[in-house]
């Protein structure tokens, strides 16, 4: 993009240190605290396989006898100590909640993603091109957000299964559930770039390029995407969390991903069968880790929103 | 400082001082203004955006926006200190014996209530009338001010009429409590050619009827020259000139307003080209030691980058910040 | 007429500016226009500065906008070099866009502020292929060290700039696809007055350097008077006057002109009092019949209110007056 020497220039490091940005951040305890925690599980899950002491989804791996035992204490039969705890079958607690974030993860982000490409794109055709296709888009978004997300990500994931022949469905599920949360969800992108569009397209700096005759594509793509990049950011983070307990609340419900690749949101359901029989400890750990993320990245979501906007500075 | 007469002056502001913290330090957006504006003035403050004239004005009636402060410097307004009073004091000497006009008459106006809700409950809440003479007082400030129909047109909203109508408006508002001291921001920048001339117009004779003192804030050196009796030139922060207005934009001494003027385009000037000033106005985080204006100044010598000078009093009132004029009082 | 490099005839504009159907059907309104520009024609010699003034809602903007096609004319005809301007035509209109280029009012508006500066500036050389590689970086440089800026400054992003260094930016980037013709958009109204100056020298200079033509759109008549060479008057849509900028200040032919000259602001402090104006602009959606200007002018006549006037020849131009019919100003100097 550039043809010029860099020529005593501050580093890209020093001035994303010194922005107003990274300013705020550091002054906010919150922020920083929320920030720590996602990025500790979120690196737990990138890292699982090298993290976690045992391979729970490797049947041979598995010790029946390990099954139930309680958290820091011996098991009754094998002697074996498992920090967190085992579950039915034996799994050791620790290992599946980071094989499990690193799928609700992978999910979440997936999800975002497509709502963001999808979002960004109507968008900005939307709020670019104006008219009947501005009216025709909006109220397709409109008629949606009537519906709660959860359920339309239910009927998607409904009629997927419908169209997708049984064998590939255990492989698709975990695909199947991106594109479910991801349709639910691209309203708002969609809405807020739209906003944002129509503020731009109407700037000096767009109507310069016009003038040259530059090509609308371009003018999308290279002048007024990056100009309404903040706000997204915002909406994406938030919905990141969001898509997180999107994708838990389906597999908890039995929909999301096979039992054969707990995400969190199926450690949970399996673990709430065991909680009034006394082992509690399969069901708080996954869902205090569901909660710390959801709600550190929320967090994060919210001081960004903060931070970007300059009415609250 | 005062040019006239040795009567105390409406207004004297004193070294004010405003900073605004920031976390690259804190910025200083008036370094030690000092002014008097006498009973009756018209005083004009000019200079460029982010010379500080419009921080005067919201220093002076205690609207400084936070996390702006005064740190330093003394208002006082008819011998009564003004600048470290409360909030609560602050208040009623805004509109009662300060009135305001902006450069945005909607942020004047509250757009819910009609322009006669608002005259009248700002003359009761300043001065003890009844209902009924309150609106009588209303129609008539309106009527003066210009509004043709104002007997009908007094229960109409902000929104009905038009931007200089609007203005108007805001002028009556501002003197509706009688004030001694009327502060206007750009009262004229958001209108056309031909509503700024009836703008100014109606500002000035309805105050000098009143006997309102006037602090007109504009960039616009065309208005001063034609309303104001004293103009006040700041430059970064600080005073430059200060002095009766046909000396100054006739013959101004201060190398700075001498490039303003000869920067203006007039409707009567031959020549090609401008003067023009090199560069521009330094921002608040570097400012020059020594004059501020030393930088782009074409009569700079070495005292200038060293050592800030003071307003230095010279012929009929006129004060200016610059060293070349130092020798000469001495010699006086 | 050859000398002329831009030529608008009949240009008209009208927005749309009805309430939304289902209202319109609801409250049983038709729909309503606003016409910005009514009729307009006007011609520009090559290497002249023509200046277009008027007050807000007058219309100077929107003609410029249609000048460079940002807004497309409900009628009417624009010729560049004698060519008629079809900006629907990519490949045709690629050659004309080139050489025609745009400086608008706002300087902090008008750079995109994710891009840096040489990007800015190249954005033209690069839309027209004018040149490739290193080439670019260098004649960006040369174009920042010919608007006043530094050649290094091209690494820079717009915030780190003040207004008027911003506006040579501008320039800069106008500059860059060489063009013969440059609308300028209040350039300076957003300028301190010590900047504006730097800025209208600058752009005296270019056009000597370059031979450009300019057509400028100012409120500020002051601006207009020290930058043109001609002066078109706009009121309400309609082009009143046009005059030599020297004759249009000494001798203005239309009441409108007068009124408007009445009302600058004097510097010279001649004692002169600024004459109040009488009445406001009257809504552009319902303009008066006949002549537009008629309820506000001192010499208003009948058939002022039913006809609206022709353009008669004045010494140095037109003016759109009854006053100045020829029938009338024969009777008018048989009377003095």
């Amino acid at each position: 993009m550039t043809d010029f020497t860099p020529e005593n220039r501050p580093s890209i490091f020093f001035r994303a240190w010194d922005s107003d940005v990274a300013y705020s951040f550091r002054r906010s305890p919150l922020a920083i605290t929320a920030a720590l925690v996602s990025l500790v599980i979120i690196l737990a899950a990138i890292f699982a396989p090298w993290l976690a002491p045992h391979d729970p989804f490797n049947p041979a791996s598995l010790n029946l006898m390990d099954g139930f035992t309680p958290p820091m204490e011996p098991n009754a039969f094998t002697g074996n100590v498992y920090w967190l705890g085992t579950d039915n079958q034996g799994r050791d607690v620790f290992s599946t909640i980071l094989y499990g974030a690193r799928i609700s993860l992978f999910v979440g982000f997936m999800a975002v993603l497509f709502a963001m490409v999808l979002g960004i794109t109507l968008g900005l055709i939307a709020g670019y091109r104006g008219g009947w296709l501005d009216s025709l888009l909006m109220r397709v978004a409109d008629v949606q957000l009537t519906f709660p997300s959860i359920l339309l990500a239910l009927l998607i994931f409904g009629v997927a299964r419908g169209f997708i022949p049984p064998a590939y469905r255990e492989a698709m599920a975990i695909w199947v559930l991106i594109v479910a949360i991801g349709l639910s969800d691209w309203v708002q992108y969609a809405r807020v770039v739209r906003g944002a569009t129509m503020v731009e397209k109407n700037k000096e700096y767009v109507q310069a390029a016009r003038v040259i005759g530059a090509h609308p594509t371009k003018i999308l793509v290279r002048h007024i995407l990056p100009n309404v990049m903040g706000p997204v950011l915002v909406i994406a983070t938030i919905g990141l969390a969001l898509a997180i307990i999107a994708e838990a609340t389906l597999s908890f419900l039995g929909v999301g991903v096979p039992a054969t690749q707990p995400s969190l949101g199926t450690l949970i359901r399996i673990g709430q069968g065991f909680l009034f029989s006394g082992e509690w400890w399969i069901l708080l750990f996954p869902a205090v880790t569901l909660l710390a993320l959801a709600l550190s990245v929320n967090l994060l979501g919210d001081w960004l929103r903060d931070a970007l906007n300059p009415r609250l500075r | 400082m005062t040019a006239i007469s040795n009567k105390p002056p409406l207004l004297s502001v004193r070294d004010l001082v405003v900073e605004f913290p920031t976390r690259r330090g804190t910025l200083r957006a008036l370094d030690q203004v000092s002014f008097d504006i006498a009973e009756g003035e018209v005083l004009g403050m000019v200079g460029e955006s982010g010379a500080g004239k419009s921080l005067t004005g919201a220093a002076i009636i205690g609207l400084l926006e936070p996390p702006g402060r005064i740190a330093g410097g003394e208002v006082w307004l008819r011998g009564e200190r003004i600048d470290n009073l409360s909030v609560e004091k602050m208040r009623r000497i805004r509109g009662r014996r300060i009135g305001m006009v902006f450069q945005d008459p909607l942020t004047s106006l509250n757009p819910l209530y009609t322009v006669a809700e608002q005259l009248i409950e700002t003359i009761r809440t300043h001065i003890d009338v009844s209902e009924k003479e309150a609106r009588k007082r209303a129609i008539a400030l309106l009527d003066r001010v210009g509004i043709p129909a104002a007997a009908r047109r007094i229960d109409d909203y902000p929104h009905h009429f038009s931007g200089g109508m609007r203005q108007r408006v805001v002028i009556a508002l501002a003197l509706s409590a009688e004030p001694e001291l009327v502060i206007a921001d750009e009262p004229t920048t958001a209108l056309d050619v031909s509503g700024q001339a009836q703008i100014i117009d109606v500002l000035k004779d309805i105050c000098a009827e009143r006997g309102a003192s006037v602090m007109l804030i504009t960039h616009d050196m065309g208005v001063i020259a034609e309303t104001a009796d004293r103009v006040a030139v700041l430059y970064a922060g600080r005073m430059a000139e200060i002095g009766p207005v046909r000396d100054v934009v006739q013959a101004a001494e201060h190398p700075y307003t001498a490039g303003l003027m000869g920067a203006i385009p007039t409707l009567t000037q031959t020549a090609d080209r401008l003067t023009q000033i090199p560069g521009s106005m330094p921002r608040l985080n570097a400012i020059p030691q020594g004059c501020a204006f030393n930088p782009r100044c074409p009569r700079v010598f070495d005292r200038c980058r060293a050592e800030r000078p003071e307003l230095i009093a010279r012929a009929s009132g006129r004060h200016v910040a610059c060293w070349l004029y130092e020798t000469e009082t001495e010699n006086v | 007429m050859s000398d002329a490099l831009l030529s608008v005839s009949g240009l008209t504009r009208r927005f749309d500016v009805s309430k939304p159907l289902l209202n319109r059907v609801i409250e049983r309104e038709d729909r309503q226009f606003l016409t910005a520009a009514a009729d307009v024609a006007f011609e520009i010699r090559r290497g002249e500065t023509f200046a277009l003034v008027g007050e807000s809602g007058s219309g100077k903007s929107t003609i410029a906008k249609m000048i460079v096609g940002l807004l497309e004319p409900s009628e009417g005809e624009i010729r560049f070099d004698g060519k008629g301007m079809d900006f629907a035509s990519g490949s045709a209109m690629r050659a004309l866009r080139r050489r025609f280029q745009m400086i608008f009012q706002d300087p902090f508006a008008s750079l995109n502020p994710r891009w840096r500066v040489g990007d800015i500036i190249a954005e033209p050389i690069r839309t027209f292929g004018l040149l490739r590689g290193a080439a670019i970086g260098a004649e960006v440089g040369r174009l920042l060290d010919l608007v006043g800026l530094s050649a290094s400054d091209a690494e820079k992003f717009p915030h780190e700039f003040s207004g008027g260094q911003r506006q040579r930016i501008a320039i800069a980037r106008a500059l860059s696809s060489k063009p013969e013709f440059i609308v300028c958009d209040e350039p300076t109204s957003a300028l301190d007055v010590s900047v504006q100056a730097q800025i209208l020298n600058l752009m005296r200079d270019l056009q000597d350097e370059f031979g450009l033509t300019y057509l400028l759109i100012s409120h500020d008549l002051s601006v207009v008077r020290h930058m043109s060479n001609r002066i078109g008057v706009l009121y309400l849509g309609r082009l009143v006057e046009v005059a030599e900028a020297k004759r249009l200040f000494t001798e203005p032919q239309h009441p409108y002109t007068q009124m408007l000259l009445a009302a600058v602001p004097d510097l010279a402090l001649s004692g002169r009092r600024r004459t109040p104006v009488t009445g406001e602009i009257p809504n552009p959606i319902n303009p008066p019949p006949g002549c537009a200007f008629h309820p506000r002018c001192p010499h208003v006549m009948d058939h002022c209110r039913t006809d609206a006037p022709a353009s008669h020849p004045t010494a140095s131009g037109e003016a759109a007056c009854h006053l100045l019919a020829p029938s009338r100003a024969a009777a008018q100097t048989a009377q003095d």
